[in-house]
C-alpha cells in the first residue's frame, strides 16, 4: 500500500510534442492519497486509461515522475511497481481452470502453495465463483470471465495499489450493482488504494470517496461527489455530471447582476465585470418555476416523467434549459418564468469557475431578499 | 399440411455436374485402371484387387513411403517451431513489420518449379554459390552423388520455401491477440515462458492446426521441387511417392499399379488428414469444457 504523488506528469504519443494539443496526457500533479478509494471519471478519450497505465508502469511519461511513497518509480517495470490491474474486457488464460487463473499472480511471485490454496478460495468466495474453480475458463460467460478478472486483480494482498479500467463494460446492469458494492466492501475491508476509471458517473459517484475528472487530457476538478454536484470548477463537470447535465447560459456580469440576453438576474455576490467567456450554471435541480413574473422566460418544449421526477425541457432564447420539477408538480403552460436558486448558481469565466465578492458594504435590493 | 417440394434440387444440378466431370469422372478413369490390365491394342480384361495386392506387398512402395514419412516428419519438426519462433519475432507494427511480411512472403510467391531450379543451381559444385563454396572451404558436399547432401538440401530447400506459410499464419493469430493479454501478463508477473505458454501458443492453437494440415497434406505430395532438384536420386534415395508414382506410370507405362498407386496413396493423405484434424478439433474442445 502506498501513497502514488504525480510530479509534472504528462505523456504525448507522439515523438516530439509542441503545442498542447499535442499532449494526451496534459502535465499533472497529483496525490492520490494512500488507503482511499478514486474515481477517474471523463468522457472517452480524454486521458484516463493514459495515466492509469503511466500508473501501472505499461506506459512510460513522456515528460514528469511518479513516486510510491517516497520512492521514484518512473522508469520501474510494471512488475517492480507491484500493482494490480484490471482492464476494460475480460482477460482469462483460457487453458487454466479457474483456480489456476486465481493462482497465477500469487505462483508468479513464488508465494508458498498452502497460502495459495487458502487466498483462492478466499476470493473465490467473494467474487462466487468456487463451484465452478475447477472448470477451464475458455469455456465461461464474458460476466464470469471478467469477474476472474477481477479476482486476479484482488488476489494479492501486498501490492501497491489496484487499478480498474472501466472493469464492468462487459457485465450485466444487476451484476455490476453487485460487483461495484463488493468492491467498495472490498476496499474498506482491505483499505488498498483503489483508482477506478470509468465514464460512467453513478458508477464514479458510488464508488470512490473522491472523484477525479478529467477532459481533454486535463484534470478538471477532484472532490467529493457532493462537490462535483454543488460547485462544478469547470463547465464541463457541470454539463458531465448530473443528469441531465448543468443549465449554461451565456451572460454579462456587472457585479452581482447577471444579464442573460436582456434579463437581468440576481447572483448574491458580487463577480466585479469579468472578462472573457462569461457563463453562469444552474443545475436543473436548483431551477423552479416562479409564479410572480420574476426570473428567465421560458417555452417549455418537452417534458418528460422518469418516475421519481419530472425533466422539462425548456427553451430561452434558443439556449436550452432544463428544469427537474417533483413528479407531482403542475407544469405551467407554453410559455413560464423560471427562477433559480441563488445559493447554487455558479460562475464561469472561459470555463472555469469563478468565485464571487460577498457583499457587506450596501445590500442591493436582490440580496436583502435573501 | 405442408406441401414438400424437391424442385430446389434442380440448383444443385450445375454444381454436380462440374464435380462429376472435374473430380468424379477422371477419379472412376483410375479406378478403372486399377483393376483391369491391358496387353496393348485398347483391349483391357478385368484383374479384381491383383494391383492392389502387389502395391501394398511391393518393397518399392514400402521404401517410398518410409522416405516420404521421414521427409514429411522432418520439414514438419523443423518448420512448425522455426515458424512459431519467427512470427514471435517479428515486428508487431510500422514499417518494418510491412517490409518483414513482404520478405517472407517472397518464397510463397515463387513457383514450384523455380525453386527447384534455384536450389539447383545455388547447390552445384561448378557454378553454385553454395555448392562451390562449401567444397571451397573442404566441405565433402555434392547433392548429385552423396544421400546425405542430397536429403539435407532438399529439406532446406522444403524449409525455405514452406516456413513462409507458417509464419504467416502465426503472425496472423498474434496479432489477433488483444495488448490486454500482454499487460496483463505484466501486471501478474508472468514470465516470457508463461506469456508463450499460456496466452499466445493457446491463441495460436486455431492457425496451427490449419497451419499443420497444410504442411502434412503438402509435404506428403511433393513433386516439383526434388524433382527438379535430384529428380529422386542419387540412386531412389529422395524418390518420394509421388516421383515413384509419375515413374511407374508415366516411365514405365504400367498404369494398372500405378493406378492402384494412386487410389492408395489418395486414401492414405486423406486418411492421415483426417485422423489429423480429429484429433486437434477434439484437443480443442476438450480445452473449452
Amino acid at each position: 500500500m502506498a501513497k502514488i504523488t504525480l510530479s509534472n506528469l504528462a505523456h504525448s504519443y507522439l515523438p516530439n510534442p509542441q503545442k498542447d494539443a499535442d499532449y494526451a496526457l496534459k502535465k499533472l500533479n497529483h496525490v492520490w492519497e494512500d488507503g482511499a478509494a478514486y474515481a477517474l471519471l471523463g468522457p472517452s478519450g480524454c486521458g484516463k486509461s493514459t495515466l492509469l497505465n503511466i500508473i501501472s508502469g505499461l506506459l512510460s511519461p513522456s515528460e514528469g515522475q511518479i513516486f510510491f511513497n517516497e520512492q521514484d518509480v518512473t522508469q520501474a517495470d510494471t512488475a517492480d511497481r507491484n500493482i494490480a490491474q484490471v482492464f476494460q474486457f475480460p482477460v482469462v488464460y483460457d487453458t487454466m481452470t479457474v483456480k489456476q487463473n486465481l493462482a497465477f499472480p500469487l505462483k508468479n511471485r513464488g508465494v508458498d502453495a498452502q497460502y495459495i490454496e487458502t487466498r483462492v478460495n478466499e476470493i473465490a468466495q467473494m467474487i462466487g465463483m468456487q463451484d465452478v474453480l475447477n472448470n477451464k475458463a475458455q469455456g465461461l460467460t464474458a460476466d464470469a470471465k471478467q469477474k476472474i478478472s477481477l479476482g486476479r486483480g484482488m488476489v494479492r494482498e501486498d501490492v501497491n495499489a489496484i487499478l480498474f479500467d472501466e472493469p464492468l463494460t462487459v457485465i450485466d446492469p444487476h451484476m455490476k450493482w453487485e460487483l461495484r458494492t463488493q468492491l467498495k466492501a472490498l476496499h474498506q475491508q482491505l483499505e488498498h488504494t483503489m483508482i477506478y476509471v470509468t465514464h460512467d458517473q453513478t458508477e464514479a459517484l458510488t464508488f470512490a470517496d473522491k472523484v477525479v475528472v478529467m477532459y481533454d487530457g486535463k484534470v478538471v476538478q477532484i472532490g467529493t461527489p457532493k462537490q462535483l454536484f454543488e460547485q462544478p470548477e469547470h463547465t464541463f463537470v457541470g454539463y458531465f455530471i448530473g443528469s441531465p447535465g448543468m443549465n449554461l447560459l451565456p451572460a454579462k456580469i456587472e457585479g452581482s447582476t447577471a444579464i442573460i440576453n436582456g434579463t437581468s438576474i440576481e447572483l448574491g455576490a458580487d463577480y466585479n465585470n469579468p472578462t472573457g467567456k462569461v457563463e453562469i450554471g444552474v443545475r436543473p435541480e436548483f431551477c423552479s418555476f416562479s409564479d410572480d413574473g420574476s426570473g428567465l422566460m421560458v417555452s417549455i418544449t418537452r417534458v418528460e416523467d422518469i418516475g421519481r421526477h419530472k425533466i422539462v425541457r425548456t427553451q430561452f432564447a434558443g439556449i436550452e434549459l432544463n428544469v427537474i420539477a417533483a413528479s407531482s408538480a403542475r407544469i405551467p403552460a407554453d410559455t413560464c418564468h423560471i427562477k433559480f436558486d441563488l445559493s447554487a448558481i455558479n460562475v464561469y469565466v472561459d470555463g472555469w469557475r469563478v468565485e464571487g465578492q460577498q457583499r457587506k458594504r450596501q445590500q442591493t435590493k436582490g440580496e436583502a431578499a435573501l | 399440411m405442408k406441401t414438400v417440394n424437391q424442385k430446389a434440387w434442380f440448383l444443385v444440378l450445375p454444381v454436380l455436374l462440374l464435380v462429376g466431370f472435374s473430380a468424379v469422372i477422371p477419379l472412376m478413369t483410375v479406378v478403372n485402371y486399377s483393376v483391369q490390365d491391358t496387353f496393348g491394342n485398347n483391349v483391357f480384361y478385368w484383374v479384381g484387387l491383383e494391383w492392389f495386392e502387389e502395391i501394398l506387398h511391393s518393397e518399392r512402395m514400402h521404401n517410398a513411403l518410409g522416405r516420404q514419412v521421414i521427409f514429411t516428419t522432418v520439414i514438419m519438426l523443423i518448420e512448425i517451431p522455426l515458424g512459431i519462433f519467427i512470427s514471435l519475432h517479428m515486428p508487431k507494427k510500422g514499417v518494418w513489420a510491412s517490409v518483414c511480411l513482404v520478405l517472407i512472403a517472397l518464397p510463397l510467391l515463387i513457383p514450384w518449379n523455380v525453386v527447384g531450379t534455384i536450389w539447383q543451381i545455388f547447390g552445384r559444385i561448378d557454378i553454385g554459390l553454395l555448392g562451390h563454396s562449401l567444397n571451397a572451404l573442404g566441405i565433402d558436399y555434392n547433392y548429385v552423388q552423396n544421400a546425405t547432401a542430397a536429403w539435407i538440401t532438399i529439406i532446406i530447400m522444403d524449409v525455405w520455401h514452406w516456413t513462409s506459410l507458417v509464419v504467416l499464419l502465426c503472425y496472423a493469430g498474434l496479432q489477433a491477440i488483444p495488448d490486454a493479454y500482454y499487460q496483463a501478463a505484466k501486471i501478474d508477473q508472468a514470465s516470457r515462458w508463461n506469456v508463450f505458454r499460456y496466452i499466445e501458443l493457446p491463441k495460436m492453437m486455431g492457425v496451427l492446426l490449419i497451419a499443420s494440415l497444410l504442411r502434412f497434406m503438402d509435404s506428403f505430395m511433393i513433386y516439383t521441387e526434388p524433382f527438379v532438384l535430384t529428380g529422386g536420386g542419387p540412386g531412389n534415395v529422395t524418390t518420394f511417392l509421388s516421383i515413384d508414382l509419375v515413374k511407374m506410370a508415366i516411365g514405365q507405362f504400367d498404369l494398372g499399379p500405378a493406378a492402384a498407386f494412386s487410389l492408395i496413396y489418395f486414401l492414405t493423405i486423406l486418411l492421415i488428414s483426417w485422423v489429423f484434424y480429429t484429433i486437434m478439433t477434439n484437443i480443442d474442445k476438450r480445452e473449452g469444457m
